[in-house]
């Protein structure tokens, strides 16, 4: 009656899972709150390294009755949680401090919430999807909100857990209605349904891939779903929004990936027919809109927004190469916003809120480091060679304009120029301004740690940009 | 590309997508290792002057990072394996420049100088730019090999342009020459070199006399094969080269301050090597390109040292009878001028005369022109560099006492180098010795001859003879001359130049070349700018759309907000109303 | 653009579907089509059992509550899934236990934190 589990290949998720039980626990005994935020980096690696260790020792299968799988797609986008996730536990330290958040509560969810995006990379069946959105989600509804006595951060979580549940009705619909039509759940099954099931068939569950796409279309901010987007950013507690635009980001692009190619490739031509018009509004959108905001955090919102429109042209072509185009861009987006984010968050000082783009002025004369840091991550967000963003963005267009789409491409890269405005705006506040008061800006060591990190990543994916491509490619096939 | 034992390194491939693909590699092969041993000999040899002509600066710091920067993308420009390589190298080396040049730039005529040599380089590299795009649209590709071995079957190729059917190879030579005139200071993009003049002295002896504006002419020589298929391009090469030789010569003549003086020396000299390039001896134009980075290198360098002693005094009419303060300067500004004039056995002097010598044998009637030009060159280079030596090492002091008390020689970080440069500028032509002379002594040539090939022609002995001496013969007379006007008879140079009133003032002003793109470029387009541009375009239809476009995308923007209520109804609202579009869209269209 | 292809086991659903639709707007339309509207003060006064209403309707409860009867919710779904274990013990055997044991556990994690949190102390 049972098959005899392979646990090995559960083992990242268990391992990410139990460091947050541990997380919690400890946090009560434990007086020194840093350790605790160590020991979930502690656990991330550890996770990490079981994850590649088995990669490399070929042990990648499934399990559950080919519920969860362990594959190449799933390590890659693993990779790009484990970053999004140390990442902000460093830029966490200090400002979780500054923001008196108890930080028992935050990292263990921050470690659900990475567990939970990692079995939604790895998931092969639309159960065990919904179960990795579902943990992931919750647990971010409840950071947006964990700053309990700030106003902006329990409105942000309230509007996120409304739409995310009404997201989530449109996600169990879209399942309801292809288990419906095919009688199964199964990610693999459903691919061999619509092979059986022929054009006139295909085109009903159609509607369930509308579905589908609204609830992705949710998570990853598509135009028109996009809207809860800049409240809870905005109100998120900065080091939870990074986590926010970058992870669960991805993650939502991980099942995007995973329900389109792999059960629905058979509609390729149709899906891509929907996400044509909504990538390319998106980026408007997130470009134009962008342009009128005065606070950091909404307009980097905005930004991700764009960015995700930017990303799922790669899904357009149908093609392992594009696909592979759109990975790429995704992990070169995550580290240089990771990067931009670092350096919003050591702009919260006692006393200071640092959200304003007027905060920025003569931050160059402050602090040359961080202002010319800034200007690389601003840079890379709006794609100048020869940093990454430009290398993400395009592969993205390469990929398109070689599958005819052209007019796209041409629209995308004007709403590209016009997103360089805002970007700059940023550099010009730095450089360009007066400060109005001389407050002094301290980097604590870790937020230095991450600031190299993501700066030398931003300047060497963009000098060898065929590393991580070919990464991405290999992932693909196996 | 002809064979050669060339290395080539493929260190990457930067960006692959389809049939495009940009590769990080170095190509190493004759022709760049005579551009190596340039580069690097000279680069360090003007780290090490520097060490002691910036002491003291406040950008010391500053300035050897810039320099160090550039020496980068100079081994990029020449490494380079590809057009786009070569391109990043390019636009490096002219930023390079642009921050050298206006490195004092608290100085107004620094920062303008900066200004204006970036502007003109802009006009040629737009003609660069264009032609490396035209090449890929050619064949399919930016590697030298591939673009190479594809010319022949490109031979013939038209591209249409408004109409008029335009050989392709010839409108590729032509627009990447655009970009070498930029960058050589040919005639008419000329006018920036002596304004860089304003950079620090080392800055001028290594990127504005030996390395960067040689870069024009690696590029042509680097193309030969593209070159060598357009009779039209090479035509122009040669026409503008010769020119150019001449023309700045006779500047040359009457300026007054050192270093403009050596400043059109370069480019006259550029010019020659044009000229050797444009009637296919292209051996012969690199091997001018090395020896003259010596003896210019060493002018500038010697020059500096004047320089410093005198307390940045630059006009050379209140120098005089320096040599007894300085002998080691004097000594080493005495061999390079008298290599740039062309007495035998000097580099100078082997280079000038190959050159010579395949311009004469280029043709009867245009071949002997360009040969009778550079010859009147030649003539005009003895005499200006022996004016300049007159001038600034004889005769007596003319400056203020106080000056005169301060003269002394250079520190020895800084002589040093000019000594190993006059070995340089002594030796370096002893590659080269013509087959007329010595047997196998043309070794220079014969290393070329894998990638540049063998020029065509041959001469009799006796015309060479003949094209020898009557260079010898020319470079002593001008000696001579400068000897007459400058020593013996001081008060001959005033009486010429009030006889010749007219061409005076006209060299002196430099052919009001500035005064000429002031009048038909600038400030036209200034005024252009002024009144229609910020009268109409920028008052009326600039500031409509730019402030248009932002109000109308900002009011656009505003209306977009307007939807981002708030309210968590009105979002959920959106999201259904969305999808309900798509259906829509699906199944009713 | 759609086809022939008819999922008619659907097709009781559907008629449900519309079948609730009308009887609810059935409903409220006959009503309103039916009923006499006299309107007056007391009328319109919200209807508590005939008393006066006194004070807010939005009357805050304290958060304790809400978490003793989270916790009771906890619990509770923790004893509908061990009834249906302990039932069928026989047959799942040991590999039923560590699971079963596993559950209680993270349960117990949650319990251990609410209760060192002070959730369960009243004041």
């Amino acid at each position: 009656m049972f098959e005899t589990i392979n646990m090995k290949i559960l083992l990242p998720e268990l391992i990410l899972i139990c460091t947050g039980l541990a997380v919690i626990l400890l946090d009560l005994v434990l007086r020194k709150k840093e350790t605790v935020a160590f020991i979930g980096v502690a656990g991330a690696l550890l996770s990490a390294y079981y994850n590649f260790s088995l990669m490399s020792l070929g042990w990648s299968g499934a399990v559950f009755q080919n519920m969860f799988v362990l594959d190449g797609y799933s390590s890659f986008f693993k990779l790009i949680f484990y970053i999004s996730l140390i990442i902000t536990i460093f830029i966490s330290l200090n400002y979780i401090k500054t923001e008196r958040v108890s930080s028992g509560e935050y990292y263990s969810l921050l470690l659900f919430s990475a567990s939970g995006m990692m079995i939604m990379a790895g998931a092969a069946d639309f159960m065990v999807l919904y179960l990795g959105i579902e943990l992931m989600s919750l647990s971010l509804y409840i950071l947006a909100g964990i700053m309990r006595e700030r106003r902006t951060s329990n409105e942000a979580a309230i509007k996120y857990f409304f739409l995310g549940a009404f997201s989530s009705a449109f996600l169990l619909f879209g399942i309801s209605l292809t288990y419906g039509l095919t009688g199964t759940t199964s990610i693999i099954e459903v691919a061999e349904a619509l092979n059986r099931l022929g054009p006139a068939g295909r085109n009903i569950t159609l509607i369930a891939v509308i579905f589908f796409v609204t609830a992705f279309g949710f998570k990853v901010a598509l135009v028109p779903f996009h809207m809860w987007a800049p409240d809870v950013y905005e109100g998120a507690p900065t080091s939870v929004t990074a986590f926010m635009s970058t992870g669960p980001k991805a993650a939502a692009f991980a099942v995007m990936g995973r329900v389109l190619f792999y059960a629905f490739g058979a509609l390729q031509l149709q899906w891509s027919a929907i996400i044509e018009p909504l990538s390319i509004v998106t980026i408007a959108v997130g470009s134009i809109l962008a342009l009128s905001q005065t606070n950091i955090k909404r307009m980097l919102a905005y930004s991700a927004i764009a960015h995700a429109g930017y990303a799922s042209i790669g899904f357009l072509p149908g093609t392992q190469e594009a696909f592979a185009a759109m990975i790429n861009y995704l992990m070169i987006y995550i580290i240089v916003n990771l990067g931009a984010f670092a350096v919003v968050v050591i702009m919260r000082r006692e006393g200071i809120m640092g959200e304003e783009l007027s905060d920025y002025s003569g931050l160059a004369k402050k602090n040359p480091l961080v202002a010319f840091l800034m200007l690389i991550f601003m840079f890379s967000l709006t794609g100048i060679p020869p940093l990454a963003g430009f290398i993400g963005k395009f592969y993205i267009f390469m990929g398109a304009v070689e599958a005819g789409y052209t007019k796209l491409v041409i629209a995308a890269v004007i709403f590209s120029a016009v997103s360089a405005f805002f970007y700059l705006r940023v550099v010009v506040y730095m450089y360009m301004k007066e400060a109005a008061e001389p407050s002094v800006l301290i980097v604590p060591h870790s937020v230095k740690l991450v600031l190299a990190f993501t700066s030398i990543m931003a300047i060497l994916l963009g000098i060898f940009p065929s590393v991580l491509l070919d990464f991405a490619r290999a992932s693909l096939l196996g | 590309m002809r064979d050669g034992d060339a290395i080539r390194i493929d260190i990457y491939r930067w960006i692959v997508s389809g049939n495009f693909s940009v590769s990080i590699g170095i190509l190493i092969d004759r022709l760049s290792s005579v551009m190596l041993i340039v580069v690097t000999s000279i680069s360090s040899l003007v780290f090490i002057y520097s060490i002691g002509y910036m002491h003291g600066d406040k950008g010391y710091a500053r300035f050897f990072s810039y320099l160090s920067l550039f020496v980068f993308s100079m081994l990029m420009l020449v490494l380079a394996d590809n057009f786009l390589l070569l391109y990043f190298g390019w636009e490096a080396v002219g930023l390079c420049s642009y921050l050298l040049i206006g490195f004092w730039f608290e100085k107004k005529s620094a920062a303008d100088a900066g200004k204006k040599a970036f502007i003109v380089n802009r006009f040629g590299d737009f003609g660069f730019g264009l032609g490396v795009i035209l090449i890929f649209l050619t064949f399919g590709s930016l590697e030298y090999m591939k673009v190479f071995s594809g010319a022949g079957a490109a031979l013939g190729q038209t591209v249409n342009i408004f109409g008029h059917e335009v050989d392709t190879i010839t409108l590729i030579c032509l627009l990447l020459f655009c970009g070498a005139m930029g960058k050589s200071a040919q005639v008419p993009l000329h006018v920036w070199l002596p304004d860089a003049m304003e950079g620090p002295t080392p800055v001028s002896a290594l990127i504005h006399a030996a390395t960067m504006v040689t870069a024009g002419v690696y590029l042509v020589a680097r193309c030969n094969p593209l070159f060598s298929l357009s009779s039209t391009a090479m035509t122009t090469v040669a026409v503008v080269g010769g020119t150019t030789a001449v023309f700045a010569a006779t500047i040359g003549l009457v300026q007054n301050d050192i270093k403009r003086v050596i400043a059109y020396s370069t480019v006259s000299q550029l010019g020659y090597m044009f000229l050797a390039l444009g009637v296919g001896a292209y051996s012969a134009g690199i091997f001018h390109l090395y020896t003259h980075a010596y003896f210019k290198a060493l002018l500038f360098l010697g020059s500096g040292s004047v320089i410093h002693a005198m307390n940045n005094e630059m006009n050379m009419q209140k120098m005089g009878g320096l040599k007894k303060y300085m002998p080691v300067t004097y000594a080493t500004f005495m061999i390079a001028s008298l290599s740039i004039s062309g007495i035998p056995g000097l580099a100078g002097f082997f280079s000038k005369d190959e050159i010579l010598w395949r311009a004469y044998l280029a043709g009867e009637g245009s071949g002997r022109i360009l040969w009778m030009l550079a010859t009147a060159a030649a003539f005009m280079t003895a005499f200006y560099s022996f004016r300049l030596i007159f001038l600034t090492f004889h005769g007596s002091f003319r400056g203020s006492a106080e000056q005169e008390h301060h003269l002394h020689e250079s520190p020895a970080v800084m002589t040093v180098p000019l000594m190993i440069l006059a070995v340089g500028a002594l030796a370096a032509g002893w590659v080269g010795i013509p087959p007329l002379l010595l047997e196998h002594g043309d070794r220079i040539g014969e290393f070329l001859a894998p990638v540049l090939g063998h020029p065509a022609g041959e001469g009799l002995h006796s015309e060479e003879m003949m094209v020898m001496g009557v260079s010898v013969l020319v470079s002593l007379a001008g000696i001579l001359a400068a000897v007459i006007f400058y020593i013996k008879k001081r008060d001959l140079p005033e009486r010429t130049a009030s006889a010749f009133k007219p061409v005076y003032t006209m060299l002196y002003n430099k052919y009001w070349a500035d005064e000429l793109y002031e009048k038909i470029l600038v400030s036209p387009v200034l005024r252009m700018s002024d009144k229609v541009f910020l009268g109409f375009f920028d008052g009326r239809l600039i500031e409509g759309i730019v402030n248009g476009i932002p109000s109308f995308i900002g009011s656009f923007s505003r209306g977009l907000r307007k939807m981002q209520t708030g309210l968590i109804s009105s979002y959920a609202f959106m999201m259904a109303a969305g999808m309900l579009i798509i259906l829509g869209m699906f199944f009713f269209f | 653009m759609s086809g022939n292809y008819i999922p008619s086991h659907y097709l009781p659903v559907i008629s449900i579907l519309a079948f609730s639709v009308l009887v609810g707007l059935g409903a409220l339309i006959a009503g309103l089509l039916v009923r006499p509207r006299r309107p007056y003060e007391q009328k319109l006064a919200p209807y508590e059992s005939g008393n006066l209403p006194v004070g807010e309707p939005r009357y805050r409860f304290s958060v304790k509550f809400y978490i003793v009867a989270m916790l009771f919710v906890v619990f509770d779904v923790e004893a509908v899934f061990l009834y249906p274990w302990a039932v069928a013990y026989d047959r799942l055997g040991l590999f039923g236990f560590v699971e079963m044991m596993i559950f209680i556990v993270i349960l117990l994690v949650g319990y251990v934190y609410a209760w060192k949190k002070g959730a369960l102390t009243w004041e």
